[in-house]
């Protein structure tokens, strides 16, 4: 197994795999983040629009993201967006939801004195609500990012495109267990990497700057 | 002993001085005309009038549950009484201003922004140059004594220093009226009476119209030209008192003690004739206190109503 990682490495095709899979994770994730967070935003904050759009949202959810993919393929054909679309509906209703979460857990005392102070509209929503919610939306983003990771490679794995997931879908035709659990070590590794490197460091920060650590 | 009884006669008559009933004094900044208000099926504020003139210190005193901080909320657009008017400088109140700026019991800064950018920030929507923001905001550190705390986040600094950085922002917005909603109760009793030296001498320079609730007797003797003291069931003015004693005032102030005493015995008696019940006015008698009791019930704020975001 070892030696096939070290193949692979080396003849370039797990690096391109793996640069493959993120460009695709990227788009689909930045679009849900984009989307993801005003929508929890504005649950919370329009009692109307939240009416109509949570028990939608909530549903949704329960659907396991890789159900999309014949739809998607179907609109968008045999395609990275179709791909993309299916990471988009992986992460963008967790990140919602989770936004939401964190303004209701927001201290509503902010939220009057931005009031009490004339802070209004979309100076409100941006330097208040979601600063104010920031340190819960980042949870859901890393919630959001482990979604986006999974659903991407359901769909890679079933729709053989490129990318990590057709890797180790090629390594099941040859009957090369090596190979496969290669992938998998592969996998694991860029996971493990973003969730450490990227989240843990920007949760300990956002934490920290916002008073949410014990002084150490 | 006829010594001894002229000068409790003489005492009595020199307090009865410090302590006068109010009275108008022509245009008030602030009308409140027979406001009432009801949560649901509990008659919080009946029949209130108050006038308040500009440059007054107002302190609302009252137990907890007396409708004094929804008389005050009511004031600030937070809460719309089901019943009378309040006008300030002519205008009826319709939803929160800052023009009427309410400050509550926390602080209430933003934990993400350091001292200097939470007074910018407020500040950014009524002062557009940059440079006179910076000179406001400069002006009000050095007047709370928070100079060389600018970069400091909230969470860094103690609970006083928030109180009076959560000062200085109100200042800095320069509002026709200060609402204070018990903004020293949670505080220590030391850092407490710093704040009222600070607060002092802070009025003294701007002379802005404040209203300050407070359940603490001494505390209005303190600060306030008037004090209005309210009882509750429903919540009503008992009296409205003008406070006639030079500042800045010492909380030690043996005339000071003996108003408090005064008020202390009228809202006890306001109890009593009302219902069985525990007195709920905090109780701070001579000089000897011993630590602070957190004994105000944490104060449930009213909902507040009106425009949402």
């Amino acid at each position: 197994m070892a030696a096939s990682l070290v193949r692979m490495i080396a003849d370039g095709r797990l690096p391109a795999a793996i640069a493959r899979s993120l460009g695709r994770l990227a788009q689909g994730y930045f679009l849900s983040v984009a989307l993801g967070v005003p929508l929890g935003l504005l649950i919370a904050q329009l009692p109307r629009f939240r009416q109509v759009v949570r028990p939608l949202v909530m549903g949704l959810q329960a659907l396991p993201s890789i159900t999309w993919l014949p739809l998607a393929i179907l609109w968008f054909g045999l395609s990275d967006a179709a791909i993309v679309f299916v990471v988009v509906m992986g992460s963008l209703l967790a990140i919602a939801i989770a936004s939401e979460g964190a303004v209701q857990q927001m201290n509503p005392l902010l939220s009057m004195q931005a009031r009490a102070l004339g802070v209004e509209g979309f100076r409100y929503y941006s330097g208040v609500l979601l600063p104010g919610a920031f340190p819960g939306i980042v949870t859901g983003l890393k919630l959001g990012w482990s979604f986006a990771w999974r659903a991407l490679m359901a769909g890679e794995l079933l729709f053989v495109s490129g990318g990590l997931g057709q890797l180790l879908h090629v390594g099941r035709e040859l009957l090369d267990l090596s190979q496969v659990m290669a992938v998998m070590l592969g996998i694991i590794a860029v996971g493990v990497a973003v969730d450490r490197l990227l989240f843990e460091t920007l949760e300990l920060r956002v934490r920290r700057r916002w008073g949410l650590l014990a002084p150490s | 002993m006829l010594r001894g009884l002229l000068s409790g006669v003489a005492g009595r008559w020199r307090q009865r001085r410090l302590l006068v009933p109010s009275t108008d004094k022509g245009e008030a900044k602030i009308a409140v005309s027979r406001v009432a208000h009801s949560y649901r099926d509990v008659e919080a504020l009946k029949n209130v009038t108050l006038n308040i003139h500009h440059g007054e210190f107002v302190c609302l005193l009252g137990p907890s549950g007396c409708g004094k901080t929804t008389l005050l909320y009511a004031l600030a657009g937070q809460v719309s009484p089901t019943f009378g008017n309040i006008t300030i400088d002519g205008e009826p109140v319709k939803g929160p201003s800052p023009d009427r700026l309410l400050m509550f019991q926390e602080a209430a800064l933003f934990p993400w922004l350091t001292v200097r950018q939470n007074l910018h920030f407020a500040l950014r929507s009524k002062e557009r140059s940059k440079r006179r923001r910076e000179d406001l905001v400069r002006k009000y550190i050095r007047r709370v004594q928070l100079e060389g705390f600018e970069d400091a986040l909230p969470h860094q600094l103690s609970a006083g220093m928030r109180m009076r950085v959560s000062l200085a922002r109100a200042l800095t917005m320069n509002p026709a009226v200060l609402l204070m909603d018990e903004p020293f109760a949670a505080l220590d009793a030391q850092t407490r009476g710093q704040m009222h030296q600070l607060l002092q001498r802070v009025w003294l320079e701007t002379r802005k119209t404040v209203v300050f609730v407070t359940h603490d007797v001494r505390e209005a003797l303190v600060l306030g030209d008037r004090v209005v003291v309210m009882a509750m069931r429903p919540g009503h003015i008992l009296t409205d008192l003008e406070v006639r004693l030079p500042r800045p005032r010492d909380p030690d102030d043996e005339k000071l003690v003996l108003m408090s005493r005064q008020i202390r015995e009228m809202l006890r008696r306001a109890g009593a004739a009302e219902r069985p019940g525990p007195e709920e006015v905090e109780e701070r008698d001579g000089q000897g206190e011993g630590p602070p009791v957190a004994r105000s019930v944490p104060t449930r704020a009213p909902r507040p109503v009106g425009a949402r975001f």
